[in-house]
């Protein structure tokens, strides 16, 4: 970030500072706010006893751990993936390149349906998979997939423009020392691609956390088992019980902001980090 | 974050001397491994999309796609996307500008605000417009008395999508915006240009194939949404249905090939746009070597 | 530092738009409360005057707000009432349907979707409308027989050939048989799948509550996928082949006979089932503002006449009336029935002690309580 001292002569601070908070304001702060407006008609002792009942709590559980084993298996694969297409050359690399985006464009319930049909008992894997004793759909191993194939862009989305501006020097000094390639791995590439890694990985998991369309035919939904906390509003809602279903949303949004908050600073001290060396 | 940067897979960062890569067998071994989780993850779905739309034969595949409630929901998605889109590709050069060029306070929370809808629950993004226009919301009564339809009819299903797709413009730009910081700019300015002078001749031909990029991914993402969509279209078929609730209907309808041929259609709108988007790459591609050589 | 001053009035201007948002709803509720009565009352009279004119009317449109298990009956029946009522009055209606789990639906029109009818799954349903004051109170008398115009029961769809024996309710809790039924809480019909089995079990045990509640308790246990609608447990048990038994709306259970395989599965009576009266409304606000009273109330009339009930009928609703009901003998097989009103207190009384957060329902799937 270089002349940010002498940045006072370009223009048009005020008008797209302005635009930018107006819109966020009309499209995405005001109606936010309604959530909050419409939780406060709940006395606190009922807002804390609609979002800690057992079935509520059961469901951060799921939701929680099902949006941590995704975000976990995306950032292993997710890194994988990218390094495979940054680094090695193949025949049709250009195409598999593409079908990285593919979940952000398909339906959520056009995958939920086809992973669905796929993992149950009697699809195509789910068929291998049941003489082995292994549920798929229908589980929470199933909700996983589901968020799997959710996030995995954002993981190779942010780990790929970092691995592409590695520089070649510092591999090349590991190696001179003498370090083995896993070593080199593990102690230079790994350090530096890891907050890309964070951040693919928390945003793979906020977005997990809030997954409803693709997961609700994969789950089962099955009270304290396989019951996420979007389906839970959901139940709310359909029970004409507007300030709980709120409540629970309230909790899910704070919840995302201060995971979307703490990967900015993240990211804002990487940055400061680099520009400073 | 870093964003969905638009990557070039250009041929130098592949070839790499022998010392700091990994063996062929290696290789192959992560590659193949790499393949086989895309395959499982997302081909496979794919693929289970196209053979369950072609499995009562290429005429019911043609019918349940031509059909007068397909075609009203295929023109509504095409309308919403329409709005939607410019709307959010405006909003996105303007966050970005103003993030990017300039230094202000708070200015994390404000890159937080916009990447937050993509992590609040398609549930909640459909709900919050439910409780500001519907008819027990805040602004409700007031419409109902002026005969003002937000929800349940076209007006509320775009501001659903918009809601979703406000960060993939903003997000796309920002970094990069960051990363080509304001020397090229302040040349500019300093030769005497205007504000939209400077814009148009400076700063859009450096963007625009992560613009391009932007908008692909933010359309794609306004033609697919589901669940916020759900919320606020009431679902009268024919009129306030989009693609993604058409199929649906179908299938709740056990009209199984029908909807797996309509959702097909939604693929193929996929895929071009992807298709769309690697001819980008490899045009900025070409240009930045270009550039490089010049 | 003008910059920071700049930003800084951005945000006051923000804080007060949100100030004002918060107000405006404080100053608006109230004011429609008393706004209501005054508009409906003119739109009424509006209403009155138009039927008057005897030149052809101008087309209309009808939205009928319905609920999942009704899309095949209402594409027949809005075809059928369009010709009558073109034959009739000549004028030219279309009816545009809506179709979604009950609940989901019925909050859509509490919302404001702007429907002229609504056929949904129980009077629950249609009571919350009411409640904003978009229904009168008294829509359970403003048609025949509660106002529902057909009737259904909960069946048991088993696999063909019936491998593990179900007969009736006390086999669906025997080890190693899976049930398959939608979640109470979000689906209209899984309420009378389950109100039917606590009804069973209450008889079986003289009335006993406790155990009653064990009864239901140890079916959920069998249960494996809880969907959030009739039809998508209908997909799970059918396509997806999970389950042994579907708890099923009888028309659905007929439905998927025809539709998924005549010669994969039947269906068997229990020897008690529950009287499941989907009942319909005008919504009279909607009417009164759009002016379509007289052809909506004409719409669900028709219900009741004989060509209503054939096609009811045809698409397996128990039909009301008994000559039609006797031509479709055959079909319906004669079962004890429950009733929601003699068994079971009526729908509010039913939905707080099991379905509410807290309830009966609840209580079976959290340990120690």
């Amino acid at each position: 970030m270089k002349g940010s001292k002498s940045r006072n002569i370009l223009p048009g601070f005020g008008l797209s500072l302005g635009f930018t908070l107006f819109y966020l304001s009309v499209i995405v702060l005001i109606p936010l706010a309604a959530v909050f407006f419409r939780t406060a008609e709940l006395s606190w002792s009922e807002f804390w006893s609609t979002v800690t009942s057992a079935r509520v709590i059961a469901s951060y559980k799921v939701s929680f751990l099902t949006s941590f084993f995704a975000g976990f298996i995306n950032a292993v694969f997710g890194l994988l993936i990218a390094w495979v297409l940054v680094r090695y050359r193949f025949p049709g690399k250009k195409l598999i390149d593409s079908l990285v985006d593919l979940p952000f464009a398909l339906p959520t319930a056009v995958a939920g349906i086809a992973l669905t049909a796929i993992y149950a008992p009697n699809g195509w894997i789910g068929s291998l998979l049941e003489p082995l004793g292994v549920k798929v759909a229908y589980s929470p191993i199933g909700i996983t997939i589901a968020l799997i194939f959710i996030g995995l862009p954002f993981v190779v989305r942010t780990v790929q423009p970092v691995l592409q501006d590695m520089e070649k020097e510092t591999e090349e000094a590991a190696v001179m020392l003498g370090a083995y390639r896993l070593r080199t791995f593990w102690k230079v590439v790994l350090p530096e691609l890891a907050p890309a890694l964070l951040t693919g990985f928390a945003l793979a998991f906020a977005r997990g956390i809030g997954e409803y369309g693709s997961v609700v035919f994969i789950s089962g939904n099955m009270p304290l088992k396989t019951e996420i906390t979007p389906l839970l509003i959901m139940t709310k809602l359909e029970q004409y019980d507007y300030a709980g279903a709120t409540a629970i949303a309230l909790v899910m949004l704070i919840v995302s902001f201060l995971m979307l908050l703490i990967i900015n600073l993240l990211q804002w001290r990487m940055n400061r980090r680099t520009v400073s060396d | 974050m870093a964003g969905a940067i638009t990557v070039h897979t250009s041929e130098e960062t592949s070839k790499r001397p022998r010392h700091i890569t990994e063996s062929r067998p290696v290789q192959w071994l992560l590659i193949g491994l790499a393949l086989l989780f895309l395959g499982f993850i997302v081909l496979l779905p794919l693929v289970s999309v196209f053979v369950e739309a072609f499995k009562k034969g290429i005429g019911v595949y043609f019918d349940s796609i031509t059909e007068p409630d397909a075609l009203s929901a295929l023109r509504l998605t095409l309308i919403v996307a329409l709005i939607a889109v410019p709307v959010n590709t405006i909003f996105g050069i303007a966050a970005a500008w103003a993030i990017s060029k300039f230094k202000f306070r708070g200015k994390n929370i404000l890159i937080t605000l916009i990447d937050l809808p993509f992590a609040v629950s398609p549930v909640i993004s459909g709900l919050i417009y439910v409780l500001l226009f519907g008819a027990q919301g805040f602004f409700g009564p007031w419409l109902d008395e002026r005969g003002i339809q937000i929800i349940f009819a076209v007006p509320g299903m775009v501001l659903a999508t918009v809601f979703v797709t406000v960060p993939f413009v903003a997000r796309e730009l920002i970094p990069l915006m960051q990363a080509q910081g304001v020397q090229e700019e302040e040349a500019a300015a300093s030769l005497g240009a205007k504000g939209w002078q400077i814009f148009w001749k400076v700063t859009l031909p450096n963007i625009k194939w992560g613009l391009l990029y932007g908008v692909i991914l933010c359309n794609a993402r306004a033609m697919g949404e589901f669940g916020a969509v759900s919320v606020v279209s009431g679902h009268i078929r024919g009129e306030t249905n989009t693609l993604p609730l058409h199929i649906e209907i179908l299938y709740n309808e056990y009209q199984f090939s029908a909807s797996f041929a309509v959702a097909s259609l939604l693929v193929m709108l996929a895929v071009v746009t992807l298709i769309a988007k690697s001819i980008v790459e490899w045009k900025s591609g070409q240009q930045k070597r270009a550039h490089q050589t010049d | 530092m003008k910059k920071i001053a700049q930003v800084r009035s951005v945000f006051i201007i923000l804080a007060l738009a949100l100030v004002l948002a918060a107000c405006g709803q404080g100053g608006n509720a109230p004011a429609n409360v008393t706004n209501e009565p005054a508009s409906s009352g003119n739109a009424a009279n509006a209403a009155t005057n138009d039927p008057a004119k005897d030149e052809p009317k101008p087309p209309v449109e009808l939205l009928n707000v319905s609920y999942d298990p009704t899309r095949e009956l209402y594409v027949d029946f809005n075809e059928a009432f369009s010709k009558h009522w073109k034959a009739e009055t000549g004028q030219e209606v279309t009816i545009k349907q809506s179709h979604g789990g009950s609940g989901k639906q019925g909050r859509a029109v509490i919302d404001g979707l702007k429907a002229d009818v609504v056929t949904l799954a129980l009077g629950y349903d249609i009571d919350a409308i009411v409640e904003p004051g978009l229904i009168q109170a008294d829509w359970q008398k403003k048609f025949e027989h509660n106002s529902s115009p057909y009737t259904s029961t909960i069946v048991f769809l088993v696999r063909k050939g019936n491998p593990k024996g179900i007969k009736d309710w006390n086999d669906l809790v025997k080890e190693g048989v899976e049930v398959i039924t939608p979640n109470p809480k979000t689906s209209g019909g899984a309420r009378w799948n389950y109100l039917a089995a606590w009804g069973y079990a209450l008889k079986q045990n003289g009335g006993d509550e406790a155990k009653a509640q064990e009864f239901v308790a140890e079916l959920f246990k069998h249960v494996p996928v809880l969907d959030s609608g009739a039809r998508g447990s209908t997909t799970t048990f059918v396509e997806r082949g999970i389950g042994d038994v579907l708890l099923a709306w009888e028309n659905e259970a007929f439905l998927s006979i025809n539709e998924l395989g005549p010669d994969k599965f039947e269906i068997v009576y229990p020897s008690l089932s529950i009287l499941a009266e989907p009942p319909v409304a005008v919504v009279d606000k909607v009417v009164d503002d759009r002016g379509t009273r007289e052809v909506a109330e004409a719409y669900l009339k028709y219900l009741y006449t004989e060509e209503g009930q054939e096609i009811a009928a045809k698409n397996y609703y128990r039909p009301i009336s008994e000559t039609v009901a006797a031509k479709y003998a055959d079909q319906f097989k004669a079962l004890e029935l429950l009733t929601i009103d003699g068994d079971f207190g009526g729908w509010k009384e039913a939905q707080t002690k099991h379905f509410a957060d807290g309830g009966i329902f609840d209580k079976i799937y959290t340990p120690g309580s």
